[in-house]
């Protein structure tokens, strides 16, 4: 009976006051989803707003520096927003509105998917909410700013570790308390069914332009794709096209902060176990009574203590790979990056540079590598800044 | 008939709930025994969960507060053990699917089973998932209690035909915690779930705080549960709140008497 299984992960695990919420954003999402119309209006709105398609960069410098296979940049950096957050928030909003729904509310770790939730918002004349965790408001002040500057009304969380999972927490818990109006922009392959196939269906546009792009360009499939995981959307995004292609190897690089052997870690697949929350049954870093673990990563966004239930199941058939990246290592890839193409890539993106760094030299040099860079990393500068002992103001 | 059921045969029934360890677990068993004394009908038991996405701010804090002190389920457990060796009321969990299942759900309903709980409420496990809950629950003969609220409409009767010990109908939308007014569509619920199971006892719980709106919910159906204003009674007074929380307890027991 239970629905929106990848293996045993997934379901719906939610109050009784979501479940009509659910089953009602289920049916209007598989009506809509092939509805000729609706995907007209969203292919528009990814063309002409969001800038898409966004560009197959082959990273050359970096290719010759590594001395191993060819690297490609998938640039969602370069969308509105910043982000591949937007290709989602596009979608659900589109949604919403056809459902007749006039409000969004949204959980947000770094910002990314607050910011595309009142972007959104804005450009479809919606009210929006945006949940926070208070630590996280203070080290992403910027990116506050610009969702109050957009029309949105940003809350910033107290309870718990004051981090993602806390703002995830809150936004499930106001739209118990207010369903008729409001849609919740849920901002990952997370949570109950049907937000972890709805997001990853929006998000496969990556993988499905990887696959277009470096088709026109070297005439074949990519040997790895590499992406960072929190949640997961942007790596299911680029991982989606190519599951069924057994010669691409599929690659999560997963925030391990400190050191998977330290508590400050939000490496879940390294660390965590199986376990129901927030809507799913996944893996979650948890202590052996059940509850969550604290989490660490330099990046507020894969500062997340489960993982997609998708994920959970391409890692438990061996399909996907999962690694554990280093804040250490992700700052070097960061500044690595930046100096080498020009590009500054967002902390969460640049763990899966990081891995990238590893994994090229050991490839021969008539194999393509595609790297998502699932955002910029201007929102980072001051606390990387920070993390190498300079303070700025931003 | 299950002892849960049986709470509900003699009149109107009140059914407290606390948070376990909260703020220590020898002042969570001196409240459960002057609970009974008071007239409790059915105690509700709060295993804390670290993030409880159905708890208000009043809940989610005594929730912290009892992690803080290093409450584990192992040790309610322990608790349930020394109350039972006296204690006859019905005495049902309330808690996450995550500290279930976590645990070993085998593990943790045998367990429950064994130092003599009754049932079992997880608020994230609707009825699309319950199964997985509710089948290691019946070989151990507990009630998984179901949940109905102002939103399931046409879900109420398929919920109460699978109900074991009885219906938790959620007054109004949101979280727990003590409100000013509550749903004017619980009647409406009730007739719904007893529609479709009339032997089932139906009680109405968030939101609850005084004696007149316990009466109200208990004139409605077959009882009224409260948990924010004990929370709040218990974090007030501490180690010193079982007295008060007793006195509460026979106040509204008293209330929901007169439905």
């Amino acid at each position: 009976m239970s629905k929106g299984r990848f293996g045993i992960h997934g379901g719906q695990y939610i109050p009784e006051t979501l479940m009509n919420a659910v089953i009602e954003l289920e049916d209007a999402y598989n009506y809509y989803k092939d509805d000729p119309e609706f995907q007209t209006e969203l292919t528009e709105l990814f063309h002409t707003y969001a800038g898409r398609p966004s560009r197959l960069y082959f990273a050359r410098r970096m290719t010759e520096d590594l001395g191993g296979a060819k690297i490609y940049l998938k640039r969602e950096d370069l969308n509105h927003t910043g982000a591949h957050k937007i290709n989602n928030v596009l979608g659900q909003a589109l949604l919403a509105k056809k459902m007749g729904k006039t409000r969004l509310i949204a959980e947000t770790g770094a910002g990314q998917h607050g910011v595309a939730t009142a972007t959104a918002a804005a450009l479809f004349g919606m009210e929006c909410v945006v949940f926070m965790g208070a630590e996280d408001t203070r080290r992403q002040a910027l990116n506050v700013y610009k969702m109050r500057l957009l029309g949105a009304k940003v809350v910033p969380v107290t309870t718990g570790t004051a981090t993602l999972k806390d703002a995830c927490s809150a936004a499930f818990r106001e739209w118990t308390s207010r369903i008729a109006d409001t849609h919740y922009c849920l901002g990952s392959v997370m949570g109950p069914h049907p937000f972890p196939t709805m997001v990853r269906d929006l998000q496969s546009v990556i993988s499905r332009e990887i696959g277009e792009q470096l088709q026109e360009k070297e005439g074949r499939l990519p040997d790895a794709v590499l992406a960072c995981v929190g949640g997961g959307s942007n790596a299911i995004g680029a991982f989606y096209h190519f599951i069924d292609e057994p010669s691409v190897r599929l690659i999560g690089c997963e925030a391990a902060g400190r050191g998977v052997d330290t508590p400050d870690t939000a490496a879940t697949i390294a660390t965590g176990r199986l376990g129901i929350f927030h809507g799913m049954k996944s893996y979650f870093c948890q202590d052996q009574y059940g509850q969550i673990a604290p989490v660490w990563s330099i990046s507020a966004g894969l500062d997340y203590p489960g993982i997609g239930p998708e994920h959970a199941w391409l890692y438990d058939t061996g399909r996907a790979e999962y690694v554990a990246v280093t804040d250490e290592e992700a700052v070097a890839a960061f500044e690595y990056l930046s100096r080498t193409e020009g590009i500054i890539p967002a902390i969460e993106s640049a763990h899966a540079v990081a891995h990238a760094m590893k994994l090229a030299p050991t490839m021969g040099r008539d194999q393509i590598v595609v790297i998502n860079i699932s955002g910029r990393g201007d929102k980072d500068c001051a606390s990387i800044a920070r993390y190498r002992g300079e303070e700025i103001s931003e | 008939m299950s002892r849960i059921k049986e709470a509900f045969s003699h009149g109107k029934a009140f059914i407290p709930f606390l948070t376990c360890g909260d703020p220590d677990l020898e002042t969570t068993e001196a409240a459960i025994r002057a609970m009974e004394a008071a007239g409790a009908d059915l105690i509700e038991l709060g295993i804390p969960f670290s993030d409880p996405t159905a708890e208000g701010p009043v809940i989610q804090a005594a929730n912290e507060r009892a992690l803080a002190a290093g409450t584990t389920t192992d040790q309610i457990f322990d608790l349930v053990r020394r109350l039972r060796a006296d204690i006859t009321v019905p005495l049902v969990f309330m808690t996450y699917a995550n500290v279930v299942f976590s645990y070993g759900t085998e593990r943790f309903v045998s367990a429950a089973a064994e130092i003599g709980m009754d049932g079992l409420i997880l608020p994230d496990v609707p009825f699309e998932e319950k199964e997985e809950f509710a089948a290691p629950c019946r070989a151990r003969g507990l009630d998984l209690v179901s949940l109905i609220a102002p939103t399931s409409a046409d879900r109420i009767g398929q919920i109460a035909r699978e109900a074991e010990g009885f219906l938790y109908c959620v007054s109004s939308l949101g979280v727990t915690g003590v409100r000013q007014t509550l749903s004017g569509s619980v009647g409406e619920m009730i007739r719904l779930a007893k529609a479709a199971a009339p032997d089932l006892p139906c009680a109405v719980g968030f939101g609850i705080s005084t004696p007149t709106q316990a009466r109200e919910m208990a004139a409605l159906s077959d009882g009224a549960v409260v948990g924010s204003a004990i929370v709040k009674l218990m974090d007030r007074y501490g180690r010193e709140a079982p007295a008060h929380v007793g006195a509460y307890v026979a106040e509204m027991k008293a209330a929901v008497a007169r439905a």
